[in-house]
């Protein structure tokens, strides 16, 4: 899916529920008009991983997602030889008595295909969007490594050749910046930091995505997160967490979030022992009484 | 958004205008970034400013921390009108202070000793430190701290397995099937894997406040070498800001690469906010990952004109990530001296090991804790 304008890329992220900042619809649009891959980062629960879902459930191709994580190797990432098969398969041509050989052994359906190779491997219908999540998780040898696939759209299985991608897939990639990436990656990618949205955009996102709790409800719950960010938490919350709150509340039957319901539920919000000390100090009372009613 | 027609003109010589003046504004654009420039531009049209500015930003960046400097350089082509809402760089204000009435801005409820080594001032001095060419025999010792930090730093095991002799629990089945090919199919020779052990990330905290002066270039010496030593080290120093100087100091040039991070710290013999520092670390890179399992190194006096409470609990967030917390105080080997520092008693409990650190000897015995 290659489409013509920016305003195009907007509605349809709407359409499947996803609300975008205006800069990342254009940078999305550029992302898929030019075939580079999207680097996003952005504090924890903005919606980075997000992006990638609403992508393939939009065009309609499939979600491939390589979770990183250290010591992440080609084995995990790319391909792997189903080796018992191979095993057996060897034994059997004993058997039969005759010798195996490698030929026989490094045959395609003894590979065992994993998330880059299945993105690069050509089928038919909307090509594939490639979620590779926390690249910041792996190593520097397999960042190095990924470049070379995100510049050629290339792998090599060293006993079959390269597998060249017909057409890229959509790319996206997430960083927690636990740790820079490295320079020669950023530059194959286009770059978008996500920030928290505003509060209308909020309110927006939460009657969509947390059809469960009613408008009121949704908007005292937009209220006291504002109020919770402005109180400089060690992990203030994201949308993420403004989504599962509301899901939470409207879960208990509760049409208002008065104190004791903020009470019940603060542990979906908050998540450091000292930030819920920090809120509770404040008193309950007086957030819920920050609401008006 | 605003709808207004930028310039006509053809997008190329746009974009290399945009990359040009991003680039002046402190945003390293290279010529294939310039490119790719063109060819968004040509993509999304020059008609929407808020768009080509979306586009120009989310080619030229790689990092939150350059989006002020991209907006500067994009203001200086388009116009300011376009980027309500987006923060400009501000140059930085010079603060000229006369270190003469430092003492005068004591505040009531830190006393402070004679020792002219222990003063501070409030407001934040924006300027160079001199750190001037390295004479020949801190080259050498240069030389000899990077050789000694090389091998240094507490292990730990790594996901990573590599091959091995023993067998082990995790069997390689990809060598296995292969050596299997000259029996017949039978796996006589299982060959295995094992857990490799890694070094530790290393994380340097250097004070560079007003009371540590005369130890700064001493210690901004000791961090390059650390840095360019060794793999998976990263240095910071704070005074009344945290600055990232990992990538300065990398390389194998001490002179240009000290010089460098230099130039990049504002704040050196500033205040002394050590709670501030140290949250500001542990929000923006400590717990969100760097120091988690690292060996955190914290080079300061413990003088903290701020909350000592502060300090405390920031000491015990990032004890609660970290494998070890080293404290070097260069004051440490002071005769007299009890850490009594409202910040270094606050700070002490979460500290693995509590070092001096005031010459050669004493940065030596700091290696040696790394290892621990």
């Amino acid at each position: 899916m290659r489409p013509s304008d920016v305003a195009a890329v907007d509605s349809a992220l709407r359409d499947h529920d996803y609300l975008p900042d205006p800069a990342l619809a254009t940078v999305v649009f550029l992302a898929l008009r030019l075939d580079r891959p999207l680097l996003l980062e952005g504090e924890a629960g903005v919606g980075k991983t997000e992006v990638a879902k609403v992508l393939s459930r939009w065009t309609g191709g499939e979600l491939i997602r390589l979770q990183c994580h250290e010591g992440i190797d080609v084995a995990q990432a790319v391909y792997e030889w189903d080796y018992a098969r191979q095993l057996l398969h060897l034994r059997t041509l004993e058997a039969a008595g005759r010798a195996g050989s490698e030929v026989d052994l490094y045959d395609r359906r003894f590979l065992v295909r994993r998330p880059l190779l299945r993105a690069l491997e050509a089928v038919p219908g909307p090509r594939p969007v490639l979620l590779i999540d926390e690249i910041d998780r792996a190593d520097d040898e397999f960042e190095a490594f990924l470049l070379e696939i995100l510049s050629e759209w290339t792998v090599t299985v060293p006993e079959l050749g390269p597998v060249r991608a017909v057409e890229p897939p959509v790319v996206v990639l997430t960083s927690n910046r636990t740790r820079d990436v490295h320079d020669a990656l950023k530059r194959r990618c286009l770059y978008h930091w996500i920030d928290h949205p505003e509060p209308e955009r909020e309110l927006e996102i939460v009657r969509r995505r947390a059809p469960g709790a009613d408008g009121e409800l949704a908007r005292q719950v937009i209220a006291v997160i504002g109020t919770l960010r402005a109180l400089d938490l060690y992990k203030s919350p994201g949308v993420a967490e403004t989504i599962a709150w509301a899901e939470a509340v409207a879960a208990l039957g509760a049409r208002n979030l008065d104190p004791e319901t903020i009470d019940a539920t603060l542990g979906v919000v908050v998540k450091y022992r000292e930030d819920q000390e920090r809120v509770r100090a404040l008193g309950l009372d007086a957030i819920a009484a920050g609401v008006d009613r | 958004m605003t709808a207004s027609p930028i310039t006509a003109g053809s997008g190329v010589a746009i974009a290399v205008e945009l990359a040009r003046a991003v680039r002046t504004a402190g945003v390293p654009v290279s010529v294939d970034r310039t490119v790719l420039l063109a060819e968004a531009l040509a993509a999304i049209g020059l008609t929407d400013r808020e768009r080509v500015f979306a586009a120009g930003r989310s080619v030229c960046c790689s990092g939150p921390d350059e989006f002020a400097a991209y907006a500067a350089g994009f203001a200086a082509v388009f116009g300011t009108e376009v980027i309500a809402g987006h923060p400009i760089a501000v140059p930085p204000r010079i603060v000229v202070t006369d270190s003469g009435d430092d003492a005068s801005e004591n505040e009531s409820g830190n006393a402070v000793g004679p020792s002219a080594t222990l003063r501070w001032s409030r407001a934040e001095v924006l300027r160079e430190l001199d750190f001037a060419a390295y004479t020949a025999e801190e080259l050498a010792e240069a030389r000899w701290l990077m050789a000694r930090m090389r091998p240094v730093g507490a292990t730990r095991r790594s996901r990573r397995l590599t091959r091995s002799a023993r067998v082990g629990r995790h069997p390689d089945l990809r060598a296995t099937a292969r050596r299997a090919l000259r029996t017949g199919g039978e796996a006589v020779h299982p060959i295995h894997r094992r857990r490799s052990v890694r070094p530790r990330r290393i994380v340097l905290l250097l004070d560079v406040s007003g009371s540590m002066e005369p130890y700064a270039r001493v210690y901004v010496r000791f961090l390059q070498a650390a840095v360019s030593g060794r793999a998976g080290v990263e240095a910071f120093v704070f005074g009344t800001r945290l600055t990232r100087i990992t990538r300065e100091l990398a390389g194998h040039d001490p002179d240009g690469a000290v010089v460098a991070a230099s130039r990049r710290v504002v704040d050196w013999s500033g205040g002394t906010r050590l709670g501030e520092g140290m949250r500001r670390f542990n929000d923006e890179w400590g717990v969100r990952g760097l120091a988690r399992g690292a060996v955190v190194v914290i080079v300061s006096d413990g003088w903290d004109r701020g909350d000592p409470e502060r300090l405390g609990s920031e000491m015990a967030r990032l004890h609660r990530v970290a494998h070890r917390i080293v404290w070097v105080n260069p004051l440490k080997a002071t005769e007299g001296y009890a850490p009594t520092a409202q910040g270094m008693a606050a700070a002490l409990p979460y500290c693995d090991h509590f070092v001096e650190g005031h010459n050669l000897d004493a940065l030596d015995r700091v290696i040696v804790a790394l290892g621990d």
